[in-house]
């Protein structure tokens, strides 16, 4: 039948048989033909059908609601179509079954080629190793990644012996097939849920297999499921949060019940899990709390609700979504540090209070005097990241850099250079003689800071720093203590009242000299040759409250003072906490490209503009190239643009009030709706990388490359049903039949042919001729 | 001062409309022209002009940032061409434009914050457009009040703030950008409200098409003068957006009435501000022509394309690189610095200070300077001859060639060594043949980057050449670091391995070309020696150059990122931060800027007041209740939209900013939060003190719930604001008051203590003949 004039609308299908030719291909011989349905239902109606299985999505219409604790069954079937309910119950387990089986499948094959550490192996599977031996290190990522790998490679036998030291390094007899196999197993995961999670939103069966396909053949997601990495699990608990917060709003006309509760806490268990895994999880919570919030609207706007009911939904979100997630976080964190308890590489990242509680660290259970005294000898640690200790040696600041006097530098290793005396400002009295009592020095005090081995003063001038042209130089002057007004020094802590005794590691100093007013601190910038290439001490002119102007006393040897335990210096969990997130952060940011090197950038990435070397430079190399495929890609792209004219054109429409019928409505629901949810997803997933200033890989679009392959999913689906309806029964019925079918194909066919990209290349190079993969290199950027 | 007035009075013309019949009965009726006058109108802005130019050019010395544009000016005035990493050129060239009209001749050292002005220097003038501009934001701000539909007592609430404000008194009255921001912002925000208004009652009217157009230039004025103007048109953009929608939904207009409103709002609200902006870009170019301190920044290209310069040594030389050519080449990246490729006689060291080894071969390098031994020359690889044949054989993209340098004569090369400072890459060397079975890789491929076919020659200056090892397919790369004292601080060369994708570090340009005619080396220095020329120009398409002007801004960092009145975003609503512009070393007089504390407590509790009443009105519309009547919801969304979210975009923007910010930044969004005021005491007045019974009850025990309560409203607030601007009148208007004996020891380069500028200033303040009886708040306001 036509279409009538301009409003846009489905005939009715008198001879309709199934649109899923899929559907019964996949399950079998047995069922070449479904029964008739009704003259008048739809795709999507047939759709919401063939949905209506065990699982509580897919229900449109209201159904009573159970009395809680019975668990969630089909409604008894209303109308005579009941036994197709039953059979295509069957129709959606085995398509899933068989995507999944492909999935692993795929994932799986060649897993434990090549037999040498690939790329970022070498990171992610030593600190796997680290916590199987216990030591303790650092990492710009939250632990639980890490924590899963050193689990599996545990469960599986190995020791945590390998070294990891460099790409390239053969496993030997090292075990490390178990590792991979988790990230795979993980990998393979991701998959079925896309599927489910296309499934749940599109009710199309078809649009879940064209996401589902995209996936399973797409050469990129195979590559980077292949390894021990973090993406992988972090693409698990990601689409796991998307696929449970999927189900949980299918659940909504159904509250409180029991699936309801499951999807609700699954999805804050599975936010929880990518944050812990890295922190571009954000991104997932973000979406799924401006859904939440979306969800919040749209309640409050139901009149029917009560208050108290309101109240009820709201704590429900409360606790699944913010202190659940947050728990969890935290209790990540506890095993970490429960798990790291031995000195290790990481150490020097933090601050002497937390590295005292590491085994074999030289400030565990060291027993030191707490208050500083005068006479005392001290070392002081520099409170930003990684700084020094304040450091001085003979070696003279050369000619032209400001005063001829003795460098004072800040050292990151520990060195009897290090220690520095406090004295009075005024005398030069020895206060180790036993005859003085013991005075204790106080915020606020004026004090003169001794360099032990050379006996001169702390000391700073109006001369300009040797790098930090505007701040202050500091140097050694004085001859065995006496020098001059420029050595006085006031010293003072952070947020304390004058008067009060000064804590070693506990309380943060600030030293602020006095003829000039400027304040001591690091500035982080490596002095040249002659200066050891140690960091720069300044004295800083701006008033500033940063870590690079505080200092903490680290070492105190006082002979007259009683030693505690450090043990009650010991910091509580959540400073710990805190602490290491500051740590993370400023890593993470610290990450930056330098200046003339090659980096990527986010606009290659969905073109598929570049890949990473996972493996292997030249020809004799087993090469494994972390590439998408480009069809696929390019796919993927090309949907966003369709998407977002599509959903122009839908809400243009709506807005000039044109008509439109039941089956278009269903479909813009659908389109604005579901495809707008993954859309989100995928803004969110990419947009914020153009502001990061770090250091980006390839990689990092992975995330979003998932979501761009559900919307194309669902917007194919939703374009050739469109179409469908627009012409004549049967052409339209064949215009979606075959659309399916020559896009799945294509998917198939180029991943036949991109395939060596991810189970590896031996032999000649693209660009040689004699190559299988000749003629394959369609963008010069590509290397392989 | 009147006609300024006058443009934004109302004016109504009657008795010409009446139809033709009765046309010819002004024979017997007089002509009747009548104008209504806003005398309030008047009023502002005349107490503006008083406010801002009164004793304008005192101090005749460089105060702040006038040290900093006070250069570009003269630059302008010279016509020598420059590079500002700040913003657009359309604000200095206003300011340029001021010293124009005092007939500035560009001849003063902008040195030093507090240097006398000599007697060239027309300070009136260059400080008149900025102190006009922010003359004109007090009518500007009644205005937009009344186009809200707030009434006049409101709005003449708003202008008086705005009026009293000092700081924006103290910016507007120096030669800074940023009052000419807030000018334009406001006359862009105003015309698009005259033009929504407009919009119910008479679309397409020439009135109409006027505030329109008026609002896209405003926006790309504002943008202009300084890229912070970017969010407030994007803000402007967002909310035509949304009334374009509404627009869309009504379904009584047809859908052709519907297209032509949509294409006139992107012609006048895209199309026409990109227009303006390409043309501040046009006029910025052909005003600066000659070649100035920042050539070095640009290419090759850029250079030559202006007068002077680099231009005066390349012009005329042959354009196309032939076999032979003798030639510079020079770094496209420029960074860390703009360099040549050079060698010299010295050789690598046999072994570097960490034991590494090299191939002690001769040193290739990039140098800084301009030098004889930057000179190569292009040979081929098949044949003996250094010089260029008859007719010159041009190289194209894909030859292979070898590289020849012209002092010593030896072959660019690379090989399996490791790189000196990079290791991870291969060593570039000029060869040494030391016969240890080492041999020469001398055969590079020429890679034109931005050719159009692959049949391209290679160009001088235009081509960008990427030079590509035939044996190890390595690329000539700049690594950016400098080599120790053996290499004398030059900076490192290599050969990129990994050579992924494009970047700037790996592209050469020849700058200086010569074609080579001698065959003897003796001949050949003599000839290196010599200064090119020839007898071609090149100059560079508008768009060509404007693209990489626009690249150079926005990328262009500076390093230094402390400063000592440097604050942060956070301190800006508390005023935790001053300025101190300038003081006078002798008789202590002193300009600060810093806010009234007053108006800016008031305007961060109309923010707060407005959010959460908006929040509360929101949830309680969802829940189908009520509060205010639909258009009085109308009117608060409204307005608050515009105030609210122009102080949001205005500020929140930069916590995101690495640069260094001062207070001054936040000087366009505390304009928007003071605008807010007024709007939320007359919503407070109107809705919620009338009445008594309100669940919400009323918040201020302002006034009694009468008619006309909002007059008392303003009346109330007004008077205590203005005194309290009085109180900082020394501040602004630079009294000289120092107790005895501070004089000596006060200096604000001695960057002393950080409380002791407080504390003078105080003495300042207390000593001032203005306060009696607001010493308490003084203080406090002064810690």
């Amino acid at each position: 039948m036509p279409c009538e004039g301009t409003r846009l609308r489905f005939p009715p299908c008198p001879t309709a048989r199934t649109p899923f030719p899929l559907v019964l291909c996949a399950v079998g011989p047995g069922r070449r033909r479904l029964p008739r349905v009704g003259a008048r239902m739809t795709l999507a109606a047939r759709c919401r059908q063939a949905e209506s299985g065990p699982r509580c999505g897919g229900l449109r219409q209201r159904r009573p609601r159970r009395p809680a604790g019975e668990p969630s069954r089909p409604s008894p079937p209303p109308r005579a179509w009941a036994p197709l309910e039953a059979r295509v119950g069957v129709g959606v387990w085995a398509p899933l079954a068989s995507v999944t089986l492909l999935s692993f499948a795929s994932r799986f094959y060649r897993l434990s080629e090549p037999p040498h550490v690939c790329w970022d192996e070498t990171h992610f599977g030593k600190m796997g190793s680290y916590y199987i031996n216990r030591t303790f290190f650092f990492d710009v990522h939250p632990p639980l990644g890490k924590m899963l790998i050193g689990l599996a490679g545990y469960l599986s036998g190995y020791d945590g012996t390998f070294p990891f030291q460099k790409p390239g390094d053969r496993y030997e007899h090292h075990n490390y097939i178990g590792m991979r196999g988790f990230c795979a197993f993980l990998g393979s995961c991701l998959v079925p849920f896309c599927y489910l999670t296309v499934l749940e939103l599109s009710k199309s069966l078809s649009a879940a297999l064209l996401a589902a396909s995209i996936l399973i053949f797409d050469t990129g997601c195979i590559t980077l499921s292949q390894y021990i990495l973090l993406d992988p699990i972090l693409m698990f608990f990601l689409m796991g949060a998307v696929l449970s917060m999927v189900k949980y709003n299918s659940c909504a006309d159904r509250p409180f019940s029991t699936p309801w509760w499951f999807w609700l806490s699954l999805t804050g268990v599975n936010l929880a899990g990518a944050i812990g895994v890295k922190f571009v999880g954000l991104f997932v919570v973000l979406l799924v709390g401006l859904n939440t919030v979306y969800d919040l609207w749209e309640l409050l706007g139901d009149l029917s609700l009560s208050l108290v009911a309101l109240g009820k939904h709201l704590l429900a979100r409360v606790f699944c979504l913010i202190l659940l997630p947050l728990a969890l976080y935290t209790a990540q964190f506890a095993v970490h540090f429960a798990v790291l308890n031995k000195s290790g590489p990481g150490d020097g990242f933090f601050s002497s209070a937390f590295q005292s509680r590491l085994i074999g660290n030289n400030l565990h259970n060291v027993s030191v005097p707490e208050h500083l005294a005068y006479g005392s000898v001290i070392t002081m640690k520099n409170l930003r990241m990684a700084g020094g200790y304040l450091h001085s040696h003979w070696h003279l600041y050369p000619e032209g850099v400001g005063a001829r006097q003795q460098q004072v530098t800040a050292y990151l290793h520990k060195d009897l250079n290090n220690l520095w005396v406090i004295k009075k400002h005024d005398s030069n009295t020895d206060h180790l003689d036993p005859s003085h009592s013991v005075e204790f020095v106080r915020h606020g005090d004026v004090i003169r800071l001794e360099h032990k081995e050379t006996s001169r003063n702390l000391h700073s001038h109006q001369q300009e720093a040797p790098m930090t042209r505007k701040h202050f130089q500091v140097t050694g002057y004085g001859i065995n203590g006496t020098g001059d007004a420029n050595d006085f020094w006031r010293i003072e802590v952070v947020g304390r009242k004058a008067g009060k005794r000064i804590k070693v590691l506990r309380s943060q100093i600030r030293l602020t000299h006095l003829a000039t007013g400027c304040i001591l601190g690091s500035s982080g910038k490596t002095l040249p040759k002659w200066g050891w290439e140690q960091v720069e001490v300044t004295c800083t002119p701006y008033v500033k409250e940063t870590p690079n102007a505080l200092w903490n006393v680290e070492d105190h040897i006082n002979p007259k003072l009683p030693n505690i335990s450090l043990d009650v210096l010991k910091p509580s969990f959540p400073e710990i906490l805190l602490e290491s997130h500051m740590v993370m952060i400023r890593g993470n940011s610290g990450l930056k490209p330098k200046e003339n090197e090659v980096t990527s950038k986010p606009w290659h990435w969905p073109i598929n503009y570049q890949g990473l070397r996972f493996s292997g430079v030249n020809e004799t190399d087993y090469r494994v190239y972390l590439l998408g495929n480009p069809v696929v890609w390019w796919l993927n792209l090309v949907t966003i643009g369709l998407y977002l004219l599509m959903v122009t054109c839908a809400i243009v429409a709506m807005k000039r009030g044109v008509q439109l019928t039941a089956e278009l409505k269903e479909l813009f629901e659908v389109l604005l709706h579901s495809g707008g949810k993954i859309m989100l997803g995928w803004l969110l997933h990419y947009l914020p990388f153009f502001m990061m200033g770090r250091v980006l890989y390839f990689h990092h679009y992975f995330p979003a490359m998932l979501f761009s392959s559900m919307l194309t999913g669902i917007t194919w689906d939703t374009l050739l049903k469109f179409f469908a309806g627009c012409l004549s029964c049967f052409v339209g019925r064949r215009v979606y039949t075959y659309g399916m079918l020559a896009l799945m194909l294509l998917i198939v066919y180029s991943f036949y042919l991109f395939h060596p990209l991810s189970y590896g290349m031996v032999g000649p190079m693209a660009s040689d001729p004699n190559s299988p993969m000749t003629g394959l290199r369609w963008l010069e950027s590509w290397e392989f | 001062m009147v006609t300024a007035a006058v443009f934004f009075s109302h004016f109504a013309f009657r008795g010409l409309n009446k139809p033709l019949c009765r046309m010819l009965e002004f024979l017997k009726q007089p002509v009747v022209v009548t104008a209504e006058i806003n005398v309030n109108l008047v009023a502002l802005t005349v107490m503006g002009l008083v406010n801002r130019l009164w004793a304008l050019s005192y101090p005749r010395a460089v105060v702040f940032d006038e040290v900093y544009y006070g250069q570009f000016v003269s630059l302008y005035m010279k016509r020598i061409f420059f590079v500002d990493d700040s913003g657009p050129p359309f604000g200095h060239m206003l300011l340029a434009f001021g010293g124009y009209l005092g007939g500035f001749d560009g001849n003063f050292l902008w040195n030093r914050i507090g240097a006398e002005y000599s007697m060239n220097v027309p300070v009136w003038s260059l400080r008149l457009l900025p102190a006009l501009s922010g003359a004109l934001c007090v009518p500007l701000a009644y205005q937009i009040l009344v186009e809200l539909h707030f009434s006049h007592c409101a709005a003449f609430g708003a202008a008086l703030l705005i009026l009293f404000e000092n700081s924006l008194i103290t910016q507007s009255r120096l030669m800074l950008l940023e009052s000419v921001l807030i000018f334009f912002v406001l006359l862009a925000i105003l015309s698009y409200l005259k033009f929504y208004n407009l919009q119910k009652c008479s679309p397409f009217t020439a009135g109409w098409w006027f505030w329109l157009l008026l609002t896209g230039v405003a926006c790309s004025c504002a943008v202009g003068v300084k890229y912070m103007g970017l969010f407030t048109y994007m803000l402007l953009l967002a909310i035509a957006g949304v009334h374009s929608w509404h627009l869309i939904g009504d379904q009584t207009l047809s859908n052709v009435s519907v297209l032509c409103h949509l294409l006139a709002r992107g012609l006048a609200l895209v199309v026409i501000p990109v227009a303006m902006y390409l043309s501040f870009f046009y006029v910025h170019l052909t005003l600066l022509y000659r070649s100035g301190p920042h050539d070095q920044i640009m290419t090759s290209a850029f250079q030559a394309s202006l007068e002077g310069g680099l231009a005066r040594i390349t012009q005329g030389q042959p354009l196309e690189v032939a076999y032979g050519s003798q030639i510079t080449l020079r770094n496209v990246l420029g960074k860390p610095m703009p360099c040549w490729l050079h060698s010299h006689k010295n050789t690598y060291p046999i072994r570097y200070e960490n034991g590494r080894g090299s191939s002690h071969q001769q040193q290739v390098t990039c140098y800084p300077f301009k030098d004889v031994n930057n000179w190569w020359i292009v040979k081929d690889p098949g044949m003996q001859q250094l010089v260029v044949s008859n007719p010159p054989r041009p190289v194209r993209h894909g030859h292979i060639v070898q590289l020849v340098h012209g002092i010593t004569t030896r072959y660019l090369n690379t090989h399996d060594v490791a790189a000196p400072l990079s290791p991870h890459s291969q060593e570039i060397s000029c060869y040494v043949d030391y016969n240890i079975s080492m041999p020469a890789q001398s055969l590079w491929r020429v890679e034109i980057v931005n050719r159009e076919s692959d049949t391209d020659v290679w160009k001088t200056i235009l081509s960008e050449v990427r030079f590509v090892h035939v044996n190890t397919s390595a690329v000539l790369k700049l690594s950016g670091a400098s080599l120790p004292e053996w290499g004398y601080r030059q900076l490192e060369i290599i050969g990129e391995k990994l050579s992924k994708g494009y970047h700037q570090s790996m592209l050469w340009n020849v700058e200086e070309h010569r074609y080579g005619k001698s065959q003897e080396q003796k001949e050949r220095e003599v000839e290196l020696h010599s200064p090119t020329q020839a007898d071609i120009s090149k100059n560079l398409s508008f768009m060509a150059r404007f693209t990489e002007l626009q690249w150079k801004i926005l990328t262009l960092k500076n390093e230094d990122t402390e400063h000592k009145y440097s604050s942060s975003p956070l301190d800006w609503i508390t005023m935790d931060t001053n300025i101190a512009y300038w003081f006078h070393p002798i008789s202590g007089a002193q300009i600060h800027l810093i806010g009234n504390v007053l108006t800016w407590a008031s305007a961060n509790v109309a923010t707060l007041v407005y959010v959460c009443l908006f929040l509360w009105y929101l949830l309680r519309r969802r829940r189908k209740i009520c509060d205010i009547p639909e258009d009085a919801w109308g009117l608060w969304v409204s307005a608050g939209g515009l105030c609210v979210g122009g102080w949001a975009v205005n500020y929140l923007p930069f916590f995101m900013m690495e640069k260094t910010l001062f207070l001054y930044h936040y000087l366009p969004a505390l304009t928007f939060q003071i605008l807010l005021i007024p709007v939320v005491l007359q919503h407070l007045t109107d809705h919620l003190c009338r009445y008594p019974g309100h669940p919400v009850g009323c918040p201020a025990v302002l006034i009694t719930g009468e008619e006309g309560s909002e007059m008392v409203g303003f009346l109330v607030p007004a008077p205590a604001l203005t005194l309290s601007t009085l109180h900082y009148v020394p501040s602004v208007i630079m009294l000289p008051c120092l107790p005895e004996g501070h004089g000596e020891n006060y200096s604000v380069n001695a960057s002393t203590e950080p409380g002791k500028l407080h504390v003078k200033l105080q003495h300042c303040f207390l000593g001032s003949p203005f306060l009696t009886g607001s010493r308490v708040q003084s203080s406090k306001l002064l810690h």
